[in-house]
């Protein structure tokens, strides 16, 4: 028998306190009170009000994402054009900005004393303490995450298939909607499904530009944080982090079903 | 009701310029034929809309597709010109019948997968309506992807290197569908291809493009017997004489060639025939000086032409059949080879190729 070397002992250490590290406090989460007393606190009037509005503003985020993403990547991803590095940064910026400073940059450009707050303003919207804030706020910090994505799927797709369409009478449009979208639909699978637990994880931004009021603008990590604050509200931040994390955890599975391991290997590639 | 297709373009290529004209006649197959990165594919792509050309003017019949010097430039979708891409080019998450009915405008949407069927029944693969690309050989992509050009109804046919996907075995097949299937085609064809002998058989008429131009162009026998440069003569590759071949006791196939002549195979074969045999394996000899010989061809011919390449010489017999021959520059002085005089060529029976048609 071989004797294990040193290293493989270290290492093998290293994975079991990595792994318990990552796995212990989620587990918490579920364990730290009865299943009972977490339910009933889903219950409450703004814990539902909380969940019901981050299920509405992030489906309507991720809708809006991909219905102007999807045309924008496949362009970004077909066309050479000077600057087009330059591009890719800027689309790829808000990823590594701070939540905070992302709502910041918000109420300076959308804002009412931001640089478009008047024009935002003449055409009838509101977006400070009212859910269409939420909505920019989530579109500005996950677009990059489906953006990204979505650009690296298009530019794997074999152009000789899209002109073969060419020549067999689709238009631009349809070999775009009948050739390049399905050929790049588990790129563009996984980055609906990051953008969307990005969208449902967003904190900084949403409160820093559309505050936190219940039933409006308080979406449910803001209410976790809420709850949190409140006296006793312990059970209660616990009982909703479980259902966020329930829901991550089946986007998360739902990404490595659509793509396989290789959609979010191939998200770690610019 | 079918045209001709018409072509003049320039445009710079990477390290010479591309200046073709062309014309291609309904029902009639012109093959372009040239070494790698001579600018065949390029032709093709300018022709189907897929790149324009710094000047030039592209048209099928009375339509004009492009016309630069009118700022004219119809795209692929609406000059209804066929294509079939050198890696084929199937859609991978369609079925067989699915890529095939990709193209099909004029057919009602109800009626488009019955159309596929019979199609993909004509070229003998209807069993493979529902499979993947994937699933599929080279050879059944080869007659998928033409498939799915002719159901749109082409006005023009473009193939890139249609048989250069397939491996060795399947080509020689492939060669006589292909073949045949063409045959029956009303529209003008144009196919690129870097072998001589595909070209050969597959085109009524070859154009040999060398840096973006074309050196020469006509049947192949008559480029092969009469090469206009020697980088033609160097080009073109085996003689294909066409005939009718009949089996014989004995393992020989005996072809009576078109024109006149009987030559014999090693190959097996009976019908229509192509007969290939490449130019170093005849020699040439004084008419009437050897007995004759089961197992050696002799064709009696007036010398045409007589090319150098190189240490070799290429010299044109005006056979009933047009062949070239090579043989080395001495023995070429040695006979006194000159354009007007009379010999024989001769070559083994083992040499000669038999593809049936």
């Amino acid at each position: 028998m071989r004797r294990r070397s040193i290293f493989g002992l270290v290492a093998l250490i290293a994975t079991l306190v990595v792994l318990a590290f990552l796995v212990i406090p989620i587990v918490a989460i579920f364990t730290n009170s009865s299943p009972v007393r977490l339910i009933e606190a889903l219950g409450e009037q703004s814990s539902r009000d909380a969940l019901w509005l981050s299920l509405r503003a992030t489906l309507i985020a991720v809708a809006v994402i991909v219905v102007l993403g999807t045309p924008a990547a496949y362009l970004l991803a077909m066309r050479e054009f000077r600057g087009r590095a330059l591009v890719l940064t800027a689309i790829e910026l808000p990823l590594v900005v701070p939540p905070a400073v992302a709502g910041i940059a918000l109420l300076a450009s959308f804002g009412p004393q931001g640089i478009l707050g008047a024009a935002v303003a003449d055409l009838g919207i509101e977006l400070v303490f009212q859910t269409a804030g939420v909505i920019v706020a989530l579109v500005f910090v996950a677009s990059p995450f489906f953006l990204r994505q979505a650009i690296a799927a298009f530019a794997a797709v074999d152009t000789r298939q899209l002109e073969a369409a060419r020549t067999l009478g689709a238009g631009p449009f349809r070999s775009f909607l009948t050739v390049a979208v399905p050929s790049a639909r588990s790129g563009l699978g996984s980055g609906l499904a990051l953008a969307w637990g990005r969208a449902l994880g967003e904190f900084g931004a949403t409160l820093m530009f559309a505050g936190s009021l219940q039933a409006v603008t308080q979406t449910a990590p803001l209410a976790i944080f809420a709850e949190f604050n409140s006296p006793g509200g312990f059970v209660g931040a616990l009982a909703l982090s479980a259902v966020l994390i329930a829901i991550s955890a089946a986007l998360l599975i739902s990404v490595k079903l659509v793509g396989g391991e290789r959609a979010l290997d191939a998200g770690a590639q610019p | 009701m079918s045209e001709a297709l018409s072509v003049t373009a320039s445009m710079p290529l990477r390290d010479f310029s591309l200046a073709i004209d062309l014309e291609v006649s309904a029902a009639r197959r012109l093959a372009l034929v040239g070494s790698s990165g001579a600018g065949k594919t390029t032709v093709l792509r300018l022709i189907a809309g897929l790149l324009s050309p710094a000047a030039g003017r592209v048209g099928l019949g009375d339509e004009v597709w492009l016309d630069t010097a009118a700022s004219l430039d119809l795209p692929p979708e609406r000059r209804r010109c066929g294509y079939v891409f050198q890696d084929y080019a199937l859609f991978p998450g369609m079925s067989a019948w699915r890529n095939v009915a990709y193209g099909m405008r004029s057919t009602p949407r109800g009626k488009r997968r019955a159309r596929a069927h019979e199609l993909l029944e004509r070229f003998g693969i209807a069993g493979l309506a529902d499979a993947r690309p994937a699933k599929l050989s080279g050879g059944e992509r080869q007659r998928v992807a033409l498939a799915r050009a002719l159901a749109a109804e082409p006005r023009a046919l473009l193939l890139d290197e249609p048989l250069s996907a397939l491996d060795p075995a399947t080509r020689r097949d492939s060669l006589r569908e292909l073949h045949s299937l063409l045959g029956g085609l009303s529209i003008p064809m144009l196919l690129v291809t870097h072998s001589f002998d595909e070209a050969a058989l597959l085109a009524d008429e070859l154009a040999v493009l060398d840096r973006g131009a074309v050196v020469q162009s006509g049947a192949a026998a008559e480029i092969s017997a009469q090469p206009g440069s020697a980088f033609v003569a160097d080009f073109a590759g085996a003689a294909v004489l066409h005939g009718q071949a009949t089996g014989e006791p004995g393992g020989l196939s005996v072809v009576r060639l078109r024109g006149g002549g009987d030559v014999r195979s090693v190959d097996r074969a009976s019908g229509p025939v192509a007969v290939s045999v490449f130019p170093w394996e005849i020699s040439l000899e004084p008419t009437g000086s050897a007995p004759p010989d089961s197992m050696l061809n002799r064709v009696e011919g007036e010398i045409a032409s007589v090319t150098t390449v190189g240490n070799r010489t290429r010299v044109g017999l005006l056979t009933p059949q047009p062949l070239s021959v090579e043989v080395t520059g001495r023995s070429a002085a040695a006979m006194d080879l000159h354009p007007g005089g009379r010999v024989t060529a001769a070559w083994k029976a083992s040499a000669t190729k038999l593809i049936p048609i």
